[in-house]
């Protein structure tokens, strides 16, 4: 894997996942959130439980994630450089 | 034992433990003490990552916020929490990188200029000292209730033990220290709130005892604080008050602003290697969430817990705690209907904001105020926010060791932020305005010198702000996350970003942004603070909000100027392509 390649699979993987933080947190936790609040969670309306709960763990998975794919990636253009 | 000894003994302890952690983790070279070697494991810099950032405000006040804002509260727990996603894939790991020691280091170095290095400094100093200023005074609430000693003692004996730390150890002392910070911090909120979980839902884990039906009963704990707000006048509980447009940009503006912060930024540059920026980053969020899913729990058992304990009860057999915070001025009470019964509901109970105390007493044996009590409603009670956590062990009778415990957790929440501020405000004095600037001789001794010494003036000017605490500390919390998300942060990211921005574009980026959002918080918070409302306010934004509104005129404006200018050397896209690759 290239340098620019690894750039481009890089920001691809940002794009991907900055959109879910904004869904999470902005959107169901704020814009949507009287919307989901028809729902509920035990006994939590939904949007209530994004707004104080389910954001914040959304945004550890996605940092967890985020560093399971950039591992994977690093690896690829490490093999790269030592095939030369 | 008595819970005032038992406190003692706790705080010593912990004390103790801060000093000897400083004294076995000496620094001896300017690299240790900017940035600990780069040798912290990522675990270990995860959890003083989240000492460092949880300050008093997030320890004490924050909970104590959201039992009395409800929904809205979620702007602090999304607003400070989101933000280490963009550190995470945004910042940390390319700055990690680029390997220097401060944050104005890369926007001098990247923007090969000696004025954005400078426009940047100042910045930094000016959000790290408005934060110090806050740490102090959470120490001196902790001392003056707990302890019964002077704030003024309070605050020099925290001086003190910073002072070890900070100056002999600098950030390989400081790292160390919150780690144990960390575990008393997070050890001191969860054991209450576990509690309190249990005697409330019957549900150990708070998170889910949050959700959970109320002891005995079918009705769910947030049902019933829904109908009790409503009874009191308040808005529904789990209803927002604000509009959203103000919650989404008040979140904004604190998620950049914390992806923005010095204090917080340079944390990632201790670790080894650019992939333990990364997962260091997710470890400090994990410690963290474990603090921010727990705080509206408390919230909401602490509202709970709260309004039934006084709601008409009478003075005279009000609980301890009520009278113990009265002394000490942060609840009062005044006997409008005079039935001798404790009133509470919506509204202010009285002129002011807060109560002035003419030293005698009241018909009950309450604290009598001078305040003229307003009339069209019938709220009785003055209480400040800041003393829920506090204050609620003592409201759900817990032991005396959990007490104890709660305070020796806010002082560890206070002093680790507190020694992170000064760290930078010291390395950004010894390195970028000394070294890098003015004094460009000078040997890596003498830098740690200064280094040393402008750690220790540091400390006496946020004593200071602790023994004379400005009156617009509160006003001044948005000021800091604003500068940072409209300044610090827009710079960092497109440094990285984009290779085509100029010196000249981040400057006059830095420039609009610093001078929008200062201008817009001056004009509500300082100059006609009367006209703070959001009739007033731009789009129904507040001056909490502002931020976001600067960083986009940040971005726009830097881009613009950057594009009319001429393109930048070559040697910056190189070190830019080089920060790229792991």
């Amino acid at each position: 894997m290239s340098p620019q390649d690894y750039w481009k699979a890089n920001l691809k993987l940002l794009s991907i996942l900055l959109f879910i933080w904004f869904v999470i947190s902005f959107g169901f936790g704020i814009l949507l959130s009287d919307f989901l609040d028809q729902f509920s969670l035990g006994g939590f309306k939904l949007g209530f439980w994004f707004a104080q709960q389910g954001s914040i763990y959304g945004f550890v998975i996605l940092i967890f994630v985020y560093v399971f794919a950039m591992h994977r990636l690093e690896k690829k253009i490490q093999n790269k450089k030592e095939e030369k | 034992m008595s819970s005032q000894l038992l406190t003692y003994i706790f705080v010593s302890l912990s004390f103790v433990l801060y000093i000897g952690i400083a004294i076995w983790s000496r620094a001896n070279s300017t690299n240790e003490f900017y940035v600990a070697g780069k040798g912290v494991n990522p675990l270990a810099n995860g959890m003083a990552t989240a000492a460092d950032w949880m300050s008093a405000a997030s320890f004490i006040s924050m909970a104590g916020l959201i039992s009395f804002l409800g929904k809205d509260g979620a702007v602090y727990l999304m607003g400070w929490t989101g933000g280490y996603v963009l550190l995470a894939l945004l910042l940390a790991p390319y700055l990690r990188k680029f390997g220097q020691y401060t944050v104005p280091d890369f926007i001098g170095t990247r923007y090969y200029s000696k004025t954005a290095r400078l426009v940047a400094v100042l910045c930094l100093i000016f959000i790290s000292f408005t934060y110090v200023a806050g740490q102090m005074r959470g120490v001196g609430i902790v001392f003056s209730r707990f302890l019964e000693v002077e704030i003024n003692i309070g605050v020099i004996i925290g001086m003190i033990v910073v002072f070890f730390y900070a100056v002999l150890g600098g950030m390989k002392g400081i790292t160390y220290t919150q780690v144990a910070q960390y575990c008393v911090m997070i050890f001191a909120y969860l054991v209450p709130a576990i509690f309190i979980s249990i005697l409330i839902t019957g549900n150990p884990i708070p998170q889910l005892g949050f959700g959970d039906t109320l002891l005995n009963s079918s009705t769910y704990l947030l049902e019933k604080l829904d109908q009790l707000s409503v009874d009191l006048g308040f808005n529904a509980y789990t209803k927002n008050t604000k509009s959203n447009i103000d919650i989404f940009c008040i979140t904004a503006a604190l998620m950049f602003g914390t992806a923005g912060l010095p204090h917080v930024i340079v944390r990632f540059f201790t670790v080894p290697k650019v992939s333990d920026a990364r997962k260091s980053a997710g470890y400090a969020l994990v410690f963290i969430a474990l603090l921010y899913t727990t705080a509206p729990a408390v919230a909401a058992f602490s509202r709970v817990n709260f309004i039934e304990s006084i709601q008409e009860k009478s003075y005279v057999d009000s609980p301890n705690w009520f009278k113990n915070w009265e002394n000490i001025g942060l609840i009062a009470w005044q006997d409008k209907n005079k039935d001798g019964l404790i009133n509470y509901s919506a509204g202010k109970p009285f002129d002011g904001s807060r109560p002035i105390f003419s030293g005698g007493v009241g018909s009950q044996g309450e604290r009598e105020i001078k305040n003229t009590p307003i009339s069209d409603n019938s709220n009785e009670v003055y209480i400040d926010r800041d003393i829920m956590v506090l204050a609620n062990p003592e409201i759900a009778k817990l032991p005396a060791w959990v007490m104890a415990l709660v305070a020796a957790g806010g002082l560890a929440a206070a002093l680790s932020t507190a020694a992170g501020l000064l760290l930078v405000i010291s390395s950004s004095i010894s390195h970028d305005l000394l070294k890098k600037t003015f004094m460009p001789k000078i040997n890596e001794r003498q830098e740690l010198f200064y280094a040393r010494c402008s750690a220790a003036v540091a400390i006496l000017i946020a004593g200071l702000f602790g023994i004379y605490p400005p009156a617009f500390v509160a006003q001044v919390v948005a000021f800091a996350f604003g500068l940072a998300a409209s300044t610090i942060f827009p710079a960092l990211l497109l440094g990285i970003f984009s290779k085509r921005l100029n010196k000249e574009g981040a400057i006059a980026g830095m420039m609009a942004g610093l001078i929008f959002t200062a201008g817009y918080i001056i004009y509500f918070k300082f100059l006609f603070s009367d006209l703070d409302s959001s009739l007033n306010w731009l789009w129904g934004i507040s001056p909490e909000g502002v931020g976001f509104l600067g960083m986009i005129i940040n971005f726009v404006v830097a881009i613009l100027v950057s594009s009319f200018s001429t393109k930048p050397p070559i040697e910056v896209g190189q070190m830019v392509d080089k920060i790229r690759l792991p």
